[in-house]
C-alpha cells in the first residue's frame, strides 16, 4: 500500500490548527508517479491545509502522509524540511518571489539553500541550470531584471522555473493561474506541463476552476475525500 | 553564508527604513559612546590639574582642604608653614625640588600667589604640560607679577601694565597695598587649569608689598582681623558651602570661592607672631617668614611614601603632606556623582534606539510573512528564519554602532578644538576604552535580542501559516 510507486499516499490523516476543529480527516488518497492531478474543491474544503500537509510544513495530528515512500508523519520538522528542499517544487497562488533577489537569485534559491537540491543538478552548474529553466519557461531575457519589474505572468514562470530547477519528483501547485488571465492561463499551463513531463515530475496541481480538469491525467474532488471538508456558502 | 546575503539584500530592499534604523542606533551609540569619552575627559582635565608633583604640603589639616586651596584655588589653608620648616624638608634628602606657595591675596576677584622661580621650572600639568608664557616672561624681581590668561582677557591686561594688589579679599580699594604696584612682566598662555585665573609674583615681591607703608585699611590692620586658628576656618568643601568668610568687617567674596584668602601675614598666630619678631631683622632681605604650603618633587617616586610619612608623623612643626592623586581621587568621588546623571540619559537614549529598531524590524514583519512563507516552500527551515530576521538586526546593531563610534571620533575631531577654547575642557582623542567597548558590545547583543523577538514571532506563524500567510 505504500509502495516507492506512489508519489502521494494518505491514510486516516487528521488536522487541526491548534485545538480548533478538524480541517482535515482523509481515510485515503494516492497519487500515482507521474500523473498530472487536478484537486479541486471550493474555499474551506482544506486545500491549502492539505498541501501543508503532503508538504511536509504541517506536522499531521494522526495517520500517515507518505510522500515518495517516506512517512512524513514519522519525521522531525527539520527532517521534513529537509525533503520538501530536496525532493518538492512549490508555487502559490500569487506573490511567489523574494522581492529583494533577483529572476536569477530567486531560481536558484532552492539549490542555494540546501545542497542535496544543488546535487540534483547532476554536474550542471548552477548558472547553467538556471538558464535552462528560464530558457524553458521562455523567461530568459528577464534572469537578471528585478522581480517588482515582472509582471503577474511572468512572475509565475519564474516561480515555476524555481520549483522545477533540480528536477524534484513532486511538484505542488496551488491555484498558480488564478491570478492570471486565461490567454496567459493556458500559456502557463502548457509551459508547466512540458516541463513537468520533461522532468518526469508527477504534478498536484490545486484549483477551484474545474474549466483546467480535462488538462489533467487525473482529478480529485476534495471534498468527497475530505470528511471534515466545510465548504463555505460563497 | 546565503542566510547574510539574503539579509544583506532585505536591508537594502527597504533602504529607508534600514536607513533611519541605523541612524537612531547610531546616535544612541554617539551619545553613550560619546557621553563616556567626555566624562573621561572632564576627569582626566580634573586629575591633570597637577601632575609631576609627589606631595603637597601644608598646615596639619584636611586633605581636601589642603588640595583645594593649594591647587584648585578654593577656600583657605588649615594654617601657615614656617618658612624654617620649609627650609629643612626642602633640603630633605629625598626631596628633589619644592615649589612654595603664599596665599592670601587678590586682584579683583583673582588670587594672588607668591611663589618662587621653582613653580616656573618645575609645576606641571595634564601630561607633561608647563607653565608657558603667551606674552613676556616669569618675573625676575619682587616688582614683576605674571598673571593667567583669564585673568589677562578678563581685565584687559597687558605685559607692562601696572596692578595694584588688595590685601585680603577682592575689590576693597581700602585695603589695596597701592604703596607697591607690580608691573606685568608675563602672561601665561591658557592651560585651562586655575592658573588662567590666578596673579603670580614672587615671594620677595608679596613680603616687600606687606611691609610697605600701606593706605591705612581695616583688613590691614593687624588685630582687625582676628587670627585664623588651624581648626577654626571651616572646611571649604564644595557643596557644603560653610560661611566661607569667617572674618568681622569684611564684605563676602565676589565668587563662592574665588577669593577667600586669609590675610595670613598681617593677621598671625601668636606663635607665627612670635616668630616673626625673631626674624624681625631680616625683613629688609624680603624673606617671608610664613608660607601657605608647598609642592613637593622627590628624587624617587618611590620614596615620596616614606617623606609623607616623615612629614605626617615629624615631631616639629605639625603638618600634613598629602599626595595629590589620593587626594584628587577623593575629591573626584565626592563631585563625581553628577556623571551617574550622564550615564543613565546615554542609557536610555540607547534605549529608544534599540525600540526604535524593533519597531521597525517588527512592523516590517507582517510584510514579510509572504516571504517567510516562500522560504518555508524552497526548503528553509523554522531556524533559518529566525537566523535571517536576527541576523538583520544584529547587523544593523553592529553597523549602526560602527556608525556610532565613527561619528563620535569625527565630532570629537571637528570640535576638540573648539571646545576647548570655550569651555576649557581637553577631550583626549583616544582608542575606546573597556567600558565603552562593554557599551558597544551590549548595544550589539541587545541589537542580536531585539531581532529575536519578531524572528520568534516569525518562526510561529511560519508554523501556523504553513504556506499561505493567513491575512
Amino acid at each position: 500500500m505504500s509502495a516507492a510507486g506512489q508519489a502521494v499516499a494518505v491514510r486516516d490523516l487528521r488536522f487541526a490548527y491548534g485545538r480548533g476543529p478538524a480541517v482535515v480527516d482523509i481515510p485515503a488518497l494516492d497519487i500515482a508517479r507521474g500523473e498530472s492531478v487536478f484537486l479541486y474543491g471550493p474555499s474551506g474544503s482544506g486545500k491549502t491545509t492539505l498541501l501543508g500537509l503532503i508538504a511536509g510544513v504541517l506536522q499531521p495530528g494522526a495517520g500517515r502522509v507518505e510522500v515518495l515512500g517516506v512517512d512524513l508523519a514519522q519525521r522531525s520538522a527539520s527532517a521534513r524540511d529537509a525533503f520538501r528542499a530536496e525532493h518538492v517544487g512549490y508555487v502559490f497562488q500569487q506573490f511567489n518571489l523574494i522581492p529583494y533577489l533577483s529572476v536569477r537569485d530567486n531560481i536558484t534559491l532552492p539549490c542555494r539553500l540546501h545542497g542535496a537540491r544543488r546535487a540534483r543538478l547532476a554536474g550542471v552548474s548552477l548558472q547553467d541550470a538556471a538558464r535552462a529553466m528560464a530558457a524553458e519557461l521562455q523567461i530568459e531575457a528577464l534572469l537578471e531584471r528585478p522581480v517588482t519589474d515582472l509582471s503577474v505572468g511572468q512572475q509565475q514562470r519564474v516561480a515555476a522555473a524555481r520549483a522545477l530547477i533540480g528536477h524534484p519528483e513532486l511538484v505542488i501547485a496551488d491555484e498558480p493561474t488564478s491570478a492570471l488571465d486565461t490567454d496567459r492561463r493556458e500559456a502557463f499551463l502548457s509551459l508547466l506541463f512540458a516541463s513537468c513531463a520533461r522532468a518526469k515530475a508527477t504534478l498536484l496541481f490545486v484549483s477551484h476552476d474545474l474549466t483546467l480538469q480535462p488538462l489533467f491525467s487525473q482529478a480529485l474532488d476534495l471534498t468527497a475525500l475530505n470528511r471534515a471538508a466545510h465548504p463555505s456558502a460563497v | 553564508m546565503l542566510i547574510l546575503q539574503l539579509a544583506l539584500q532585505s536591508l537594502r530592499n527597504r533602504a529607508l527604513t534600514t536607513v533611519l534604523t541605523l541612524a537612531s542606533i547610531a546616535l544612541s551609540v554617539t551619545l553613550l559612546v560619546g557621553v563616556e569619552h567626555v566624562r573621561a575627559g572632564v576627569r582626566e582635565s580634573f586629575s591633570g590639574t597637577i601632575r609631576g608633583t609627589d606631595l603637597i604640603v601644608g598646615a596639619r589639616g584636611g586633605t581636601l582642604q589642603l588640595l583645594l586651596s593649594s591647587v584648585f584655588g578654593m577656600g583657605q589653608p588649615a594654617g601657615s608653614v614656617q618658612w624654617d620648616t620649609y627650609q629643612r624638608w626642602a633640603q630633605h634628602p629625598a626631596v628633589s625640588w619644592t615649589i612654595p606657595i603664599s596665599l592670601g591675596d587678590s586682584h579683583r576677584g583673582f588670587r594672588v600667589i607668591g611663589t618662587t622661580e621653582a613653580f616656573y621650572e618645575h609645576f606641571r600639568f595634564r601630561r607633561d604640560g608647563r607653565v608657558e608664557f603667551a606674552a613676556g616672561a616669569a618675573p625676575a624681581d619682587e616688582h614683576d607679577v605674571a598673571i593667567g590668561a583669564e585673568v589677562a582677557a578678563r581685565l584687559g591686561y597687558g605685559v607692562g601694565d601696572t596692578i595694584v594688589i588688595a590685601h585680603g579679599l577682592a575689590d576693597i580699594g581700602a585695603s589695596d597695598h597701592e604703596a607697591h604696584p607690580f608691573v606685568i612682566s608675563g602672561i601665561i598662555a591658557r592651560n585651562f587649569t586655575p592658573i588662567d585665573r590666578a596673579v603670580y609674583v614672587s615671594l620677595e615681591g608679596l613680603e616687600a608689598m606687606h611691609e610697605e607703608p600701606e593706605a591705612t585699611g581695616p583688613a590691614a590692620m593687624p588685630g582687625a582681623t582676628p587670627p585664623a586658628m588651624p581648626g577654626a576656618t571651616p572646611p571649604p568643601m564644595p557643596g557644603a558651602s560653610p560661611p566661607v568668610l569667617a572674618m568681622p568687617g569684611a564684605e563676602p567674596p565676589p565668587g563662592a570661592f574665588d577669593a577667600v584668602p586669609r590675610p595670613q601675614r598681617a593677621a598671625p598666630t601668636p606663635h607665627e607672631d612670635h616668630e616673626g619678631h625673631v626674624d624681625g631683622d631680616e625683613h629688609d632681605d624680603h624673606a617671608p617668614e610664613l608660607i601657605s604650603a608647598f609642592f613637593v618633587g622627590t628624587k624617587n617616586r618611590m620614596e615620596s611614601l616614606n617623606v609623607q610619612r616623615e612629614i605626617n608623623t615629624d615631631l616639629g612643626e605639625p603638618l600634613t603632606a598629602v599626595i595629590p592623586g589620593v587626594a584628587l581621587a577623593e575629591l573626584w568621588q565626592g563631585i563625581g556623582n553628577a556623571e551617574v546623571g550622564l550615564k543613565v540619559v546615554a542609557g536610555f537614549t540607547v534605549l529608544i534606539g534599540l525600540t526604535g529598531m524593533l519597531v521597525a524590524l517588527y512592523s516590517s514583519l507582517e510584510s514579510r510573512r509572504r516571504e517567510m512563507a516562500i522560504l518555508r516552500a524552497v526548503g528553509a527551515g523554522p531556524r533559518t528564519i529566525i537566523s535571517l530576521l536576527v541576523l538583520e538586526s544584529g547587523l544593523l546593531s553592529v553597523l549602526g554602532s560602527a556608525l556610532g563610534v565613527g561619528l563620535v571620533y569625527l565630532s570629537l575631531f571637528l570640535a576638540q578644538g573648539p571646545v576647548e577654547q570655550r569651555f576649557g575642557l581637553f577631550v583626549p582623542i583616544r582608542a575606546l576604552g573597556a567600558t565603552e567597548w562593554t557599551y558597544v558590545a551590549v548595544v550589539i547583543g541587545a541589537g542580536f535580542l531585539v531581532g529575536l523577538v519578531p524572528a520568534l514571532k516569525a518562526y510561529r506563524s511560519s508554523l501556523v501559516d504553513g504556506l499561505a500567510p493567513r491575512v
